[in-house]
């Protein structure tokens, strides 16, 4: 049988989980991509031309960056909005993980039991989870797979994601701020954003606000 | 896929948050598990199974364990309640039932604590709705399966039946053939099962009375190290949440909004347990000596594959075996889920006739053998004994001089 790949869908009804392919997480100093193991260091290239290059590329914050609970998730939190400056990318919060019926808004919100909807109606061709628990984002990531052709890149701070395209584990503030120096020197190089014109949303607790 | 990982390096990861050093519980001192599982000094001590869960549990800096009376694990976890009295464990009490104490060690563990409990045949099956449960909250409790009989009329003697049931719980299975493999395997597998890829439950077997009621030397380092705390900041789901699954799931399930979005949700909500049973795969090798499996002579044409108690029954038969010339080679399945697929596949890929001995009446490690070899037809499921027989070595060999066409002595008058 040939080495499954991990690639963006739409894959399947019910596509498999990554890891009972055959896919194997990578180890400290590892990423992947696609599956494979790569060295991290060329990991944030390929990751950030592959931002550079969609066309709605998109910051999927979940709840371990969105709330203050420690001062490192602030920290996160600042690193995030650094990268999405960057690239740009817009920022779709994941702000809790609540089914929420009869359904979302998918133009201000993903959530882990729907993912695809958000997905669908922004358009959205590649996205970043971060902060959100591991159990989560897998459980997100292959849905988003299985219906979806949107590139999916995790930054874990646990051990990575199999069931996302691309996947850093012990991420950090410093690990992203390598990765938006890293846009910003390719987009020095002369590689530019495909990215669509967009509005970064803002919300309060009451809703959208613009 | 159940592929085999290979070993890059066999060290067990460590939460960064964890602060070696520091003290554990009665002034022990909180130990880099490569260092105490790997190269700490050990002692041999004469104890029996029961004797080793408290000396391992001692020094796994426990938080809560919680107990309840079925033969053969009753001594466990009356010793254990003595680890508490003497300060090495910080909460212990005695639940209703098998039940009730499944439940009380999910609540437990839901509030971010590390859990150990210990149960035994009809046990087993009376907590069974909660492994499924577990496994899906993905919470990593260890419970240590002293195994006996399960049916009616009753019996409190070894039987390997209920291992069956528990196999596709979405827990982690192994099975102990020795106090020693009990005693690392307790230690080991907090690591492995509290890992944030892995985060599942751990169903540690062992033949009851054979391995918990008998002495042996094992080999234990000194009582002043233990391991580090589990640190739930690291679980891939968070922790006692009323309002997100798995918890909100409990009272408010993705069945009850019918739509296909619900079932989907579900279906990959399995998968993802699944797929973390795979991942504890490259934890365990470490735990493990590198690999799911032992073997011994595995270019020989003749085989015995088996687990738990039966290994060491059949390393007997083969000595046996020996002394008239007939050559048998050997397989030790340590893990059963996740299942060594291609271990035992490379294992046993030179057999002509593989045996599969077993402790229960309906060989269910033969029938995952079968399910996985080519040529199963090399595969003979037996001998089998059941209900606290036990399997003299002697009835193994007459099994394979039978399977060989080998003329033998009947053991029928033997019992």
């Amino acid at each position: 049988m040939e080495q499954y790949v991990v690639k963006p869908g739409p894959e399947a009804f019910l596509p498999p989980a990554a890891a009972s392919m055959g896919i194997v997480l990578p180890d400290p100093g590892e990423a992947h991509y696609e599956g494979r193991i790569i060295d991290e260091e060329d990991a944030y290239e390929q990751i950030a031309r592959k931002l550079l290059g969609a066309k709605v590329p998109t910051i999927f914050p979940g709840p371990l960056v969105l709330w203050k609970w420690n001062e490192k998730a602030g920290k996160k939190a600042e690193a995030i909005r650094e990268l999405a400056n960057a690239l740009p990318a817009r920022l779709i919060p994941m702000a809790d993980y609540r089914p929420k019926y009869p359904k979302i808004d998918p133009e201000v919100e993903i959530n882990p039991n729907h993912p695809n909807l958000t997905i669908w109606h922004n358009k959205i061709d590649a996205c970043i989870f971060v902060g959100v628990h591991c159990h989560q984002a897998n459980l997100a990531l292959k849905i988003i797979r299985g219906g979806t052709d949107c590139f999916t890149i995790a930054l874990c701070a646990q051990a990575g994601h199999e069931d996302a395209c691309a996947s850093f584990r012990d991420i950090n503030v410093e690990k992203i701020k390598k990765l938006t120096e890293t846009v910003k020197r390719l987009k020095s190089e002369g590689v530019e954003s495909q990215a669509l014109p967009f509005t970064q949303i803002k919300m309060t607790r009451a809703g959208r606000v613009a | 896929m159940n592929k085999k990982v290979e070993p890059k390096s066999n060290k067990i990861l460590v939460s960064e948050s964890v602060n070696l050093g520091e003290e554990g519980l009665k002034g022990q001192k909180v130990t880099d598990p490569n260092v105490m599982m790997f190269e700490s000094e050990r002692e041999p001590n004469f104890l029996t199974g029961s004797e080793v869960i408290k000396a391992a549990i001692k020094r796994a800096n426990l938080d809560v364990m919680i107990a309840y009376p079925i033969t053969p694990q009753s001594e466990a976890a009356a010793l254990i309640g003595e680890l508490f009295a003497e300060g090495y464990v910080r909460e212990y009490f005695r639940g209703e039932s098998e039940f009730a104490v499944m439940s009380q060690c999910a609540g437990a563990a839901f509030g971010g604590a590390r859990v150990f409990t210990t149960t035994a045949g009809p046990g087993t099956l009376r907590a069974m709705e909660n492994f499924p449960m577990w496994a899906g909250s993905r919470l990593p409790i260890q419970v240590c399966v002293t195994c006996r009989g399960i049916n009616s009329p009753l019996s409190i003697q070894p039987d390997t039946l209920e291992m069956a049931y528990l196999l596709e719980t979405g827990m982690l299975v192994w099975h102990a053939e020795t106090a020693q493999d009990l005693y690392d395997w307790i230690l080991g597998g907090f690591m492995v099962s509290e890992q944030p890829d892995v985060h599942l439950p751990l169903a540690l077997c062992c033949d009851g009375f054979f391995v918990t009621h008998t002495k042996d030397t094992v080999m234990l380092q000194g009582e002043e190290m233990c391991l580090p705390r589990y640190d739930p900041y690291r679980s891939p789901v968070p922790c006692m949440d009323m309002e997100c699954p798995p918890i909100r799931m409990m009272r408010d399930p993705f069945i009850m909004k019918s739509n296909y979005i619900s079932y989907m949700t579900h279906a990959s909500w399995q998968q993802e347990i699944h797929a973390a049973v795979e991942r504890s795969r490259k934890h365990t090798l470490p735990i493990m000596n590198g690999s799911l499996i032992d073997t011994e002579n595995v270019d020989r044409e003749i085989l015995i594959v088996a687990s738990g108690t039966a290994v060491s029954q059949g390393r007997e038969a083969i000595r046996l075996l020996e002394e008239e010339g007939i050559k048998v080679g050997l397989v030790k399945i340590k893990s059963i889920r996740p299942f060594p697929t291609e271990e035992v596949r490379e294992a046993t890929a030179n057999a002509k006739t593989i045996f599969v001995p077993e402790f229960n009446i309906r060989g269910w490690l033969a029938r995952e053998i079968k399910a996985i070899l080519p040529n199963n037809e090399r595969v003979i499921a037996g001998p089998h004994v059941a209900g606290g027989m036990t399997m003299p070595s002697e009835v193994i060999v007459e099994e394979i001089k039978k399977g060989l066409g080998i003329k033998s002595a009947t053991m029928d008058r033997r019992g």
